[in-house]
C-alpha cells in the first residue's frame, strides 16, 4: 500500500518534470504554428546555465541557488527572444513546416556549443539547499525536492491560467491560437506577440531544465529526450491546451511509475516486464489517444487555415523537352560515374540515390498529398529488416530479399495508415511518429529474431552485385525508376487526386472522391518506395540496427525534403543529396561538424526560403516574367 | 412533374436545440428553389442534410425517388447531385482547367488510375464546361489567381461536371458584386433550363431570390412557415413579420 | 524552368564529383583508419583519442613502424551504423589505410566487423563491449581490445558470491549490454551459489531512467543486494534518488563500469560508499609501465587519464606491435601476426588469444567511497582479463568456425 502511494507520488513529480518540459512548445506552436524542434535545446542549455550559475551563486545559500535557477531561465528565455527575431522571424512567409529546418539547425549547433563550453563529462549539479533531504511518506523516505516538483506543476499552470485569462498580452495570445488572421485583423502588432510568446516558451523549457539540477546530471542527449517527450505531452492533451499538457503530463507519468512499480509480472503464464516497456509506454498512450481521440485529449479540431497566397504552391507542369533531355544527360552522367574510378564517390553516391528515393516518397505524401510524417524511418526500416530477415533468418537469395523488404514496408504502411489517415496536420504526424516508436521498440527487442539493439550481420549482395560499382548501378537503375515512378504517379490521375485532398477535402467530398482511402493507398505505396530504399541500404551496408527505424532519421528525411523544397518535385533529391554530401564533406573535415553543419543548414534556411530548388524555381519564374 | 428532390418531415437537434422540424418540400426538373429565412433559421442545417453532410434525426430526403439519409456526400454526388459552397471550394494549387478535369476523373471512376496523366483526360470535355460559364479563356490560370466571382464559375463548372439532374448551391452569390451576381444567376438560370436541372439554394440577397427563383420556401425557427411563388411569399404576413423583426429587409 | 532544375541538379552532382576527385596520397606513411563516434559519446572518446594521440607521437618519436611513420586517420561517424560502413570504405579506397580499427557502439563495432570480413581487412575493434563481436558473430578479420561485457561481470563475481547474499536485485540499461551482463552476472552467481533468487529486474530505457521510481520498484523488492550496469546519467541519477531513499543503506551494490573515471568523477559528493565495481584508478596504480604512461599522458594533454584514454594508447601499441611483427601490412600476415600478439599496455602485459582474438586486458576490480568531496575507488586489485573468460570448448562453441 505505501508503495502504491510512494510511487503514485514519484508519478507525480515526473508529470511536473514533463509538463515544464511540454508547455512551452504547447503556447509556441499555438501562436505561431512553429514546430519547434530546439526546444529540447532550450531545456538542456537551462541545466547547463543553471548548473553553471549555481556553481557561481549558489554558494550564497538559498537565495544564490534559487536566483541562479531563475537567472538560467531568464537567459534561455532571452536567448529564444533573440532566436526569433534573428531567424524565425525572416521565415514565417515560407511554406508550412519550413521553420522546422531552422529550428534543427538549431539543435545540432547547440550541442556543438554546449560541447564546447561545458566538455563532454555529465554534470551532476548539488542537492537544493534547504530541500536537500528525504522525508518520511508511510515508512518510505521521499526526497524534500521531489515533493517540491509535485508543486511547481500545479503552480505554472496556475500562473500561466492567469497570465492568459486576467491579462491583455494573455487574451490575444489565446486569441491568435485559436485564428491567427483574425489578431492580425485586430491590428495587433503580430512581430511582438510572436516574439514575446516564443520567448515565454523558451523561458518555460529554461525553467523545466534548470528545475532539474538537483535532479539530475546535465548532459549532452537531454536535447533529444526532452523533445520527444515534449511532442508527446503536447499531443496527448492537445495542441495549444495547456490543461491539456498537464493533464497528459499527469497521465504519462503515473503510467510510467506505475509500469517500473509492477516490474515483472507473470500474465497467463507469460511472463511480461513492464519495466521494459518504459522504453516505449509514453508512444503507446499516444497512439492509443490519438486513435481514440484524433485532437488528443483537451483539443479541438484545427479551424482550417487558409494558406497565404504564398503558400499556395503553383500548379504543376508537364516536363518540358529540355527536361527529359536534362534527365537523360544526368543518368548518363551517373552511369558513368564508376568508370572515373573514384571509389568513394560510388560509395557515396549510392548513399545519396537512396536517400533520394526515400526522401522523395516522403515527398510524395508530405507535399502533393500533404500529410507530414514524422515517423517516414519506420518503412525504411521494415524494408532494410523484411530484406535481411528473409535473407539470414529464410536463407532466401537476394533478389527474393529484396522484394521482400518493399513488401514488408508497404504491409507496415498499410496497417499504420489505416489508423493515421483518419488524423491531420500534427496530430497525423505524430501518429505516424508514434507508429514509428512502436516499431523501433519491437525490433530493439526482439533479440532472437531482430537480433534487438546490436541489430544483423551478414546482409550483403549476391555475388553479381559484390563490387561497389555493379551495386551502385544497380542502385542507381532502381531508385531512379522509382524516382521516375512517384513523378509519373504525380502527374497521374491518383497523384492530382490526392493534391485535391490537400487542397479541399470539402470539393472532395462533393465531387465524389474519398479521399481517406486514396490518402491510405498513397500511404501504403510511399512505404513500398521507402522500403526499397532501406533494403537496397541494408544491402549497401551489409548489416541492420534499430537505427534504421529511429526518430533521427525520420527527421533527417524531414531536413532533405525541405532542404530540396516541398512544393517541387526534384526537391527531395537535391535536398538528399546536399544534406548527405554536405555531412559527409563537413563531419570528414572539422572536428565541430555539427555546429558547422548546423551554421550551413541555417543560411540556405535564410537565402533559399522555399528550399533550394523551389527558391531557384522561384527566381528563374520571375526571370522569366521580367 | 416527377420530383427530382423529395425533403419529408426532416428534423433535426443539436443538444436539445431544434434546428430543424419537420420540413418537408420538393422540387422538380429544371426548377430554381430558393430556401430562405433570417439567420439561425435553420437553412443551413436543412441544406446539410440534403446534401449528406449531417445525417437527420428523423424524416427522410430522396432523391430520384432514392432514400439518401446515412450516405455521405461522395455517394449522393454520384447520384447526379452537383455542389457550390458559400465559400469556394477550389483546388487552389490547379488550373482552371484541372478542377474540372479533376471532377470529370472522378465521374468517370479514373481515379485509380496510376499511369495516365491526368491533364490529358477529358481535356475537351472540361474545354466545354468552362467555355459554358464562360471562363474558358482562363483555363490555364492557377485557381489562386482566380478572381472571386470568376471562382464562383469555376465552381459552376465543376458542378455540371457529372450532368446532375440537380444542383445544391449554398449561397452563390455571397461575396461578389451587385453586377456580378445577376450576371451570374442568369447565367445558371440559363444553364438548369437548357438541361432539365433542378436547383436548390439558399440566399440572403432577396433581389438574387425573387429575381431569379421559381419558388421560393421560407424557413424560421426550424419550420417551413412560407412556401410558394416569390410574390407569394413576400406578402405573407408571417413572412412580413419574421423578416421585418429581424431584419427589416424584405 | 524544369529544365533549369535539372541542370542545376547536374551541376551540382558534377562539382560533387569533382570535390572527390582528388585522393590524398600521401607516400611515406602507414596510414590507419579510425571510425568512432565522438560526437555522439564524447565522454569516453574525448580522452580515447587523446590517448591514441599520445601513442602515434610515441610511436614516431621512437622512429615508427617498419621505417615508417605511423598515422591515424580518424573518422566521426555520428553514432551511425550505416555512416561508419560508408567512412570504413572512405578509409580504405581514399585514404588507402593498411586496416581499420576503432568503434564505441555495439552495434557499430559489429557492422564494421562484418564490412572488414567482407573487404577481408583486419580490424581492431577498441571498445566495443558486446561479447558476439568475438564469439557468435566473431570472424578471422576482427579482434578486440577491450574486456568484454563478460569478462567484466565475471571479474565481479568472486567478491558478489563471497557475500553470500541471497535475494538479489538487477537494474541494468534495456539494451543488450545490460542484457548480457545481467545474463552473465544469473548464470555465473548461480553456479557459485546455487540458492541465489533474483527477486526484481528493473530495465530502464538508456539514458532516460526514472530513477525515484526504479529506486522504489527496488526497495519493494526488498533484496539483500542489488546488481547494477548502470553508466553515465542513468548512473548518477541511480545514485542520487538511491542515496535520498537510502535504498542503498546496509545492501551491498555491485555496479559494473562505476569505477571508470568517465562515469565516477560525475558523481562528487553523491558517490555512495562501498561499492563493488570495475574501474580505472589512475590515481592509485603504481606499476611502472602504468606510472610511465600517466606521466606522459599528463604531460601532453595537462589532463587526468580516464580509461578511454588508456584503450586508445593501448590500440596505438597493438596496431605498432601487430605490424612490427607482421613485418609487412598484408592483411593474412598481420591477421598471423595478431594471433597471440604480446602487447605492453599501460596495464601490463596482455596478449591477443589466438583462440578467440579476444585480448587479455583486465580492469581494475574494488570498492568506491568518497575522498576530499570526489569518488574514487578505494581499494583495488588489477584482475587480468584471461582469469575471466570461458573454458575454450564453451567459447569453440559458440564462435563459427574461420
Amino acid at each position: 500500500m505505501s508503495s502504491i502511494v510512494v510511487q503514485f507520488l514519484n508519478g507525480l513529480a515526473g508529470a511536473s518534470t514533463l509538463f515544464l518540459i511540454a508547455v512551452g512548445l504547447s503556447l509556441i506552436f499555438g501562436v505561431t504554428r512553429i514546430v519547434n524542434f530546439a526546444h529540447g535545446s532550450l531545456y538542456m542549455l537551462g541545466i547547463y546555465i543553471a548548473y553553471s550559475a549555481v556553481g557561481a551563486f549558489g554558494a550564497a545559500g538559498a537565495l544564490g541557488f534559487w536566483g541562479a535557477i531563475l537567472a538560467a531561465a531568464l537567459a534561455v528565455g532571452l536567448f529564444g527572444a533573440l532566436v526569433e527575431v534573428l531567424i524565425l522571424r525572416r521565415i514565417y512567409q515560407a511554406p508550412e513546416l519550413f521553420q522546422l529546418l531552422a529550428t534543427f539547425a538549431l539543435v545540432l549547433m547547440v550541442k556543438d556549443f554546449v560541447l564546447w563550453a561545458w566538455g563532454p563529462e555529465d554534470l551532476l549539479g548539488p542537492r537544493a539547499p534547504g530541500l536537500d533531504g528525504a522525508v518520511a511518506i508511510l515508512g518510505q523516505r521521499f526526497p524534500e525536492y521531489d515533493l517540491f516538483m509535485i508543486a511547481v506543476g500545479p503552480v505554472v499552470l496556475g500562473l500561466l491560467w492567469l497570465l492568459l485569462n486576467r491579462t491583455r498580452w494573455g487574451t490575444l495570445v489565446r486569441a491568435a491560437t485559436q485564428d491567427r488572421e483574425m489578431v492580425g485583423a485586430l491590428g495587433v502588432n503580430q512581430k511582438w506577440l510572436f516574439t514575446g510568446v516564443f520567448a515565454l516558451g523558451a523561458f518555460l523549457a529554461g525553467l523545466g531544465g534548470a528545475l532539474q539540477v538537483p535532479r539530475e546530471p546535465a548532459q549532452l542527449f537531454l536535447d533529444l529526450t526532452a523533445i520527444a517527450d515534449a511532442f508527446v505531452i503536447v499531443v496527448v492533451g492537445g495542441m495549444g491546451s495547456i490543461p491539456g499538457a498537464f493533464l497528459a503530463a499527469l497521465i504519462i507519468g503515473e503510467v510510467k511509475a506505475f509500469c517500473i512499480g509492477l516490474g515483472n509480472v507473470t500474465l497467463l503464464g507469460v511472463e511480461v516486464s513492464f519495466s521494459k516497456l518504459t522504453l516505449v509506454i509514453e508512444f503507446i498512450v499516444m497512439a492509443i489517444v490519438l486513435v481514440v481521440r484524433p485532437w488528443g485529449l483537451l483539443g479541438r479540431p484545427q479551424a482550417a487555415q487558409r494558406a497565404a497566397p504564398t503558400h499556395i504552391e503553383p500548379p504543376l507542369r508537364a516536363a518540358l523537352r529540355g527536361l527529359a533531355a536534362g534527365a537523360a544527360v544526368l543518368a548518363l552522367a551517373l552511369a558513368a560515374l564508376p568508370l572515373t574510378g573514384a571509389a568513394y564517390t560510388v560509395v557515396l553516391m549510392t548513399d545519396i540515390l537512396i536517400f533520394a528515393l526515400f526522401a522523395a516518397s516522403l515527398h510524395f505524401i508530405m507535399g502533393p498529398a500533404g500529410m507530414v510524417s514524422f515517423g517516414h524511418a519506420a518503412y525504411f526500416g521494415l524494408g532494410a529488416y523484411g530484406a535481411g530477415l528473409v535473407l539470414l533468418r529464410a536463407g532466401a537469395p537476394m533478389e527474393v530479399a529484396l522484394a521482400a523488404g518493399p513488401l514488408a514496408a508497404a504491409l507496415g504502411a498499410a496497417v499504420f495508415g489505416w489508423f493515421c489517415v483518419r488524423l491531420a496536420g500534427v496530430y497525423f504526424a505524430m501518429l505516424t511518429l508514434a507508429f514509428a516508436q512502436i516499431g523501433w521498440s519491437v525490433v530493439f527487442q526482439w533479440d532472437s529474431f531482430t537480433g534487438g539493439s546490436n541489430g544483423l550481420v551478414g546482409v550483403w549482395p549476391a555475388a553479381w552485385l559484390s563490387s561497389k560499382s555493379a551495386f551502385y548501378l544497380f542502385v542507381l537503375v532502381l531508385c531512379g525508376a522509382g524516382l521516375a515512378a512517384l513523378r509519373r504517379i504525380l502527374f497521374s490521375p491518383f497523384g492530382y487526386a490526392l493534391r485535391a485532398g490537400r487542397d479541399s477535402p470539402l470539393r472532395c467530398d462533393a465531387i465524389g472522391i474519398d479521399i481517406k482511402r486514396l490518402q491510405w493507398a498513397a500511404f501504403t505505396l510511399v512505404g513500398a518506395f521507402a522500403g526499397t530504399a532501406g533494403a537496397l541500404y541494408a544491402f549497401s551496408k551489409g548489416s541492420l540496427s534499430p537505427d534504421l527505424m529511429a526518430i533521427p532519421r525520420s527527421v533527417d528525411a524531414l531536413v532533405m525534403v525541405l532542404l530540396g523544397g516541398v512544393q517541387t518535385l526534384a526537391g527531395p533529391a537535391v535536398g538528399a543529396a546536399a544534406f548527405t554530401w554536405l555531412q559527409d564533406t563537413i563531419a570528414r573535415n572539422t572536428e565541430y561538424w555539427q555546429s558547422l553543419l548546423g551554421a550551413t543548414i541555417l543560411i540556405i534556411v535564410l537565402a533559399f526560403p522555399q528550399g533550394i530548388v523551389g527558391s531557384l524555381a522561384r527566381l528563374g519564374t520571375r526571370a522569366e516574367a521580367e | 412533374m416527377s420530383a427530382v428532390l423529395a425533403v419529408e418531415r426532416l428534423s433535426k437537434a443539436f443538444g436539445g436545440v431544434q434546428a430543424v422540424q419537420g420540413v418537408s418540400f420538393a422540387l422538380g426538373e429544371g426548377e430554381l428553389l430558393a430556401m430562405i429565412g433570417p439567420n439561425g433559421a435553420g437553412k443551413t442545417t436543412c441544406f446539410n442534410m440534403v446534401n449528406g453532410q449531417l445525417a437527420p434525426d428523423s424524416g427522410s430526403v430522396r432523391i430520384g425517388g432514392v432514400d439518401t439519409v446515412g450516405r455521405p456526400p461522395r455517394e449522393i454526388w454520384r447520384m447526379g447531385v452537383g455542389r457550390t459552397f458559400q465559400i469556394t471550394a477550389t483546388f487552389a494549387s490547379m488550373t482552371v482547367r484541372e478542377n474540372v478535369q479533376m471532377a470529370l476523373i472522378s465521374h468517370r471512376r479514373r481515379l485509380a488510375s496510376l499511369w495516365t496523366r491526368a491533364a490529358s483526360l477529358y481535356r475537351d470535355e472540361a474545354d466545354r464546361l468552362l467555355e459554358r460559364v464562360g471562363i474558358r479563356e482562363q483555363a490555364e490560370r492557377a485557381c489562386s489567381v482566380l478572381a472571386y466571382g470568376d471562382l464562383k464559375r469555376v465552381e459552376l463548372a465543376v458542378a455540371l461536371a457529372n450532368e446532375p439532374r440537380l444542383l445544391l448551391m449554398d449561397e452563390p452569390t455571397a461575396g461578389m458584386a451587385p453586377k456580378e451576381r445577376i450576371t451570374l444567376m442568369e447565367l445558371v438560370g440559363e444553364i438548369v433550363r437548357e438541361r432539365r436541372i433542378a436547383v436548390l439554394y439558399t440566399e440572403h440577397d432577396m433581389d438574387v431570390v425573387f429575381g431569379h427563383a421559381d419558388r421560393v420556401i421560407v424557413l424560421d425557427r426550424g419550420r417551413l412557415i412560407a412556401s410558394g411563388t416569390g410574390d407569394e411569399v413576400r406578402d405573407n404576413p408571417e413572412v412580413r413579420q419574421v423578416y421585418l423583426g429581424s431584419r427589416g429587409r424584405a | 524552368m524544369g529544365n533549369r532544375r535539372m541542370f542545376l541538379a547536374a551541376a551540382a552532382a558534377c562539382a560533387l564529383a569533382a570535390g572527390f576527385a582528388a585522393p590524398a596520397a600521401a607516400q611515406g606513411t602507414i596510414k590507419i583508419g579510425e571510425v568512432n563516434s565522438y560526437k555522439r559519446f564524447p565522454a569516453f572518446l574525448e580522452p580515447y583519442k587523446k590517448g591514441w594521440e599520445l601513442g602515434v607521437e610515441e610511436v614516431n618519436a621512437a622512429g615508427g613502424v617498419l621505417g615508417r611513420k605511423l598515422e591515424f586517420v580518424s573518422r566521426d561517424d555520428g553514432g551511425n551504423q550505416g555512416d561508419a560502413v560508408r567512412l570504413a570504405e572512405e578509409l580504405l579506397s581514399r585514404e588507402g589505410v593498411s586496416f581499420l580499427t576503432g568503434t564505441f557502439a555495439s552495434n557499430i563495432g559489429l557492422a564494421v566487423s562484418d564490412f572488414a570480413k567482407q573487404k577481408k581487412v583486419l580490424f581492431i575493434a577498441a571498445e566495443p563491449l558486446t561479447d558476439k563481436i568475438v564469439w557468435d558473430n566473431g570472424n578471422r578479420y576482427t579482434f578486440r581490445l577491450r574486456p568484454s561485457t563478460y569478462m567484466q561481470t565475471a571479474m565481479l563475481i568472486p567478491d558478489a558470491a563471497k557475500l553470500k547474499q541471497k535475494r538479489w536485485a538487477i537494474v541494468y540499461p534495456n539494451y543488450e549490454y545490460g542484457q548480457s551482463a545481467t545474463a552473465a552476472f544469473k548464470k555465473l552467481l548461480k553456479e557459485k551459489q546455487p540458492d541465489v533468487e533474483f527477486v526484481t529486474e528493473q530495465a530502464p530505457p538508456l539514458g532516460k531512467i526514472d530513477a525515484g521510481a526504479v529506486v522504489q520498484a527496488i526497495a519493494d523488492a526488498k533484496p539483500d543486494a542489488i546488481f547494477s550496469s548502470l553508466f553515465g546519467p542513468d548512473l548518477a541519477n541511480f545514485v542520487r534518488q538511491g542515496n535520498l531513499r537510502g535504498l542503498f543503506k546496509d545492501r551491498p551494490v555491485f555496479n559494473l563500469l562505476a569505477g571508470e573515471p568517465e562515469y565516477l568523477d560525475p558523481l562528487k559528493e553523491e558517490t555512495p560508499n562501498g561499492w563493488y565495481v570495475t574501474g580505472y584508478p589512475w590515481y592509485g596504480i603504481s606499476t611502472p609501465e602504468h606510472k610511465k604512461f600517466l606521466d606522459a599522458y599528463q604531460k601532453r594533454h595537462n589532463d587526468y587519464p580516464r580509461l578511454g584514454s588508456v584503450v586508445g594508447y593501448t590500440l596505438v601499441k597493438t596496431v605498432a606491435a601487430a605490424i612490427r611483427k607482421a613485418g609487412s601490412l598484408d592483411t593474412e600476415k598481420l591477421i598471423a601476426a595478431m594471433k597471440g600478439l604480446e602487447v605492453d599496455s599501460p596495464f601490463g602485459k596482455m596478449t591477443y588469444r589466438a583462440l578467440d582474438h579476444q585480448s587479455t586486458m583486465g580492469a581494475y576490480v574494488g570498492q568506491i567511497g568518497l575522498r576530499g568531496g570526489k569518488g574514487v575507488m578505494t581499494s583495488f586489485r588489477y584482475e587480468p582479463g584471461e582469469k575471466h573468460l570461458p573454458p575454450d570448448a564453451e567459447i569453440r562453441k559458440m564462435r563459427p568456425a574461420d
